[in-house]
């Protein structure tokens, strides 16, 4: 549900990262609040070096990013307050439970501990970890260790969720709650940002796509405009997609 | 021999690639350039070692293959510390592959002879022991063949027979835990009673020691009265090895043959159990484990305690990362001993702890603070929590030199009943090479799983090496100054240049 009354959830102007090669180029990309958006790209387009640089793991060479009209780069704190990170590979203590890490979680962001324990145990209900809440999350699948990860991110109610490839290694039946959970949490207010490689996903979640490739935002919209873009009306997303990736190869 | 796949030819040499890759890949990180200043670190620690045994042995080792009984029981003394700590490495090395899960699938699903490739992986592993315990052993039998004549080198034989013999013991001493415990336990009871065996007879001796002659020096008990009363006879087989060392051949076929059988015996009843002892290891992430829920969860608090509590959770947790870290700590056992022999005396004698003490802080804390700085396991979830990176870093130091005041604070309160400047000396010696240490693992840093621990002494050598020689001269300094000598100075300069050096030495 997008606002347009609240400054947009994400802004970011001219960013720029380089490794070997740029990795994000002069990137601009504007996520409004309420909004469901999946960034989309080939591999090694930038699109987790974009959101590594957004959520503070990495320092940009130039730009700005500014989360809720709080400039992410002058007062990282204020903004990672609002924010939260999921990514693509689970990062939790194996030798803590889910129900230790979401009040380790809580902790670290600092919210009152009453309401962080009704959230997580909303979490854990929502999420189908009740009957492993108190385990230690070392024998844990690696679809149940990204639930996990997941509730930690949610557990502070932040405004902003930024997701690298979250379903990656669910299955279905995860996918399915994870998804859930992220669209109830839109339908609340959220804002979302998410890669992913699952097209489909992209297609029936977001409300606006967004095609890096090379570093370089190269096409944005709904689907529609996505279609209208490609010049491929009544097709799919993975279609829009290949034809704008191949687009964009052949004219480098 | 054959060198057909699937023959143990293959499947052998197949071991000792993957056995040297690994041990170059750890010895150089991986970075080719390394190999080289290794290269010249071997050569220049091989000298310094020759010149240590020179020193220790002199010119005149004993000679003859009929020496006195005191000789024999110093010989045969010093062969066990040294079968003790390669005991202890054999241990380790076969719990680490029963529990390196590695190639099992790939080996289990293969139409090979899984004993086939056990049988091999046992063998490397008595190889790998013996390869580890020749390099240390060569110095004082060069020097004792070089002033003693060519007789000594027959000692170079009971070494390789104490490999083989120790991966043996090692090889039993898992199955039966394994039988015993289960594999869930097995693995850090193993890495426990192997740090324990490696520890056990060096602070036994030195307990004799105390006890007899209220001194630390392991030789004053081989050479006491006592022993040399309890001691077989000069003709018994108890004195094989230590004969063997001194060049009786009859005595090093003897050992020798013994040691082989001990292998071959290991090898043939151990190589079938291996796959289904290491099968149940594999298995074991999948049980899980129940924590009681604490009555105090979900209870305000503020983020840098909460870091801390996450800290020592973790630690706590992982019996084997304590086992490791808290190793420094079996060491303190004999001067604590000392403590409670002289307890109330005001005596010089107490003044050798200080010195150890400080040592063990300084190891204990390396060890602590790479946990803590270094092995983080979700790395982005506090670097992507509200706090200053100030602040988090402040949290996880806190941490580190509490449960260093845990282990160190009590000894140290009972050294203060006796001597009240010692434990002022022993506090601030602790404090700064915890300090020194810790600094030296911030300067250092590199993320890394918990659970590559024993790695993190390779990942850098500037640092292990600072980390090392600063705890040794902080030692010094305290040790010294708890002596009343204005030569305390000169290692405290020494150790404030060398965190100067590993400082300007550190990655940018």
């Amino acid at each position: 549900m997008v606002n347009d009354r609240f400054p947009p959830a994400l802004q970011v102007r001219g960013l720029r990262k380089t490794f070997v090669r740029p990795a994000v180029d002069n990137l601009d990309l504007t996520i409004r609040a309420g909004e469901f958006y999946a960034l989309l790209g080939p591999n090694g387009a930038g699109k987790t070096t974009t959101l590594r640089l957004v959520v503070g793991l990495l320092q940009p060479e130039a730009g700005d990013v500014s989360v809720f009209g709080i400039d992410a780069l002058a007062d990282p704190v204020a903004a990672k307050k609002i924010m939260a990170w999921v990514s693509d590979e689970p990062m939790i203590y194996d030798k803590l439970t889910p129900y230790e890490y979401l009040e380790f979680v809580a902790g670290l962001w600092g919210i009152d501990a009453g309401d962080a324990k009704a959230s997580a145990e909303d979490l854990i209900g929502w999420l189908g970890l009740g009957p492993h809440a108190h385990e230690r999350c070392e024998s844990f699948s690696r679809g149940m260790k990204q639930k996990v990860a997941l509730a930690g991110a949610l557990v502070h109610n932040p405004r902003l969720i930024i997701l690298d490839e979250p379903l990656t290694g669910l299955d279905a039946g995860s996918a399915r709650q994870v998804k859930d959970v992220l669209l109830a949490r839109v339908r609340a207010g959220g804002t979302v940002l998410m890669t992913t490689h699952i097209l489909e996903v992209a297609e029936r979640m977001a409300e606006r796509i967004g095609v890096i490739a090379a570093g370089r935002l190269i096409a944005e919209g709904t689907l529609d405009e996505l279609r209208i873009k490609a010049g491929r009306r009544d097709t799919s997303l993975e279609d829009i997609f290949l034809t704008l990736v191949g687009e964009q190869a052949a004219a480098a | 021999m054959s060198t057909a796949p699937a023959s143990l030819a293959w499947f052998a040499r197949h071991e000792l690639t993957l056995s040297w890759r690994e041990w170059l890949s750890m010895m150089t990180g991986g970075r080719r350039r390394r190999g080289i200043a290794i290269a010249v670190a071997v050569i220049v620690l091989a000298v310094v070692m020759h010149l240590l045994a020179y020193h220790m042995i002199g010119d005149s080792p004993p000679s003859g293959i009929d020496p006195d009984r005191a000789t024999l029981i110093l010989v045969t003394g010093s062969a066990l510390l040294s079968w003790s700590l390669t005991l202890s490495q054999a241990m380790e090395m076969v719990t680490r592959a029963f529990y390196a899960r590695a190639d099992l699938d790939l080996v289990l699903s293969s139409p090979a002879s899984a004993r086939r490739v056990f049988a091999v992986r046992i063998a490397t592993i008595a190889l790998s022991t013996t390869a580890l315990a020749v390099p240390l052993a060569a110095p004082f039998i060069n020097v004792l063949a070089w002033s003693g004549g060519p007789r000594w080198l027959g000692a170079y034989g009971v070494v390789v027979a104490m490999g083989l013999a120790a991966s043996a013991v090692a090889m039993a001493l898992t199955v039966a835990l394994f039988r015993t415990l289960g594999p869930r336990r097995t693995r850090f009871v193993a890495q426990v009673v192997a740090a324990v065996v490696g520890a056990v007879f060096v602070i036994g001796v030195q307990a004799v020691a105390i006890l007899s002659t209220n001194t630390l020096s392991r030789f004053a008990a081989l050479q006491s009265d006592m022993l040399k009363r309890l001691a077989p006879g000069n003709d018994s087989v108890f004195w094989w090895p230590a004969r063997a060392i001194m060049g009786d051949v009859p005595a090093l076929l003897g050992v020798i043959g013994a040691s082989v059988v001990m292998l071959g015996a290991a090898i043939y009843f151990f190589s079938r159990r291996f796959a289904q002892h290491a099968t149940a290891a594999a298995g074991i992430s999948a049980t899980s484990i129940r924590q009681r829920r604490r009555a105090d969860a979900f209870r305000p608090t503020t983020p840098a305690r909460m870091l801390r509590r996450k800290e020592w959770t973790l630690l706590r947790r992982d019996p084997w990362l304590v086992s490791q870290t808290l190793m420094q700590v079996l060491y303190l056992l004999p001067p604590a001993l000392m403590l409670w022999r002289n307890f109330g005396d005001h005596g010089d004698t107490l003044v050798v702890l200080v010195p150890v003490f400080v040592m063990a802080a300084g190891q204990l804390a390396g060890g602590l603070a790479w946990l803590a700085v270094s092995g983080e396991d979700a790395p982005d979830l506090v670097a992507t929590a509200p706090i200053t990176s100030r602040n988090i870093l402040r949290a996880k130091l806190e941490a580190v030199i509490g449960a260093i005041a845990m282990v160190l604070s009590p000894v140290v309160a009972v050294l203060a009943l006796s001597s009240l400047y010692y434990a002022l000396v022993a506090s601030a010696g602790i404090l700064t090479a915890a300090a020194s240490a810790t600094l030296i693992q911030l300067w250092f840093r590199k993320q890394a799983k918990r659970s590559q621990f024993r790695r993190r002494q390779t990942s850098s050598r500037v640092a292990t090496f600072a980390e090392a020689f600063s705890s040794i001269s902080w030692a010094a300094t305290a040790g010294l100054a708890a002596a009343e000598t204005w030569f305390a100075l000169a290692p405290a300069v020494l150790a404030l240049g060398l965190l100067a050096l590993a400082r300007a030495l550190r990655p940018r």
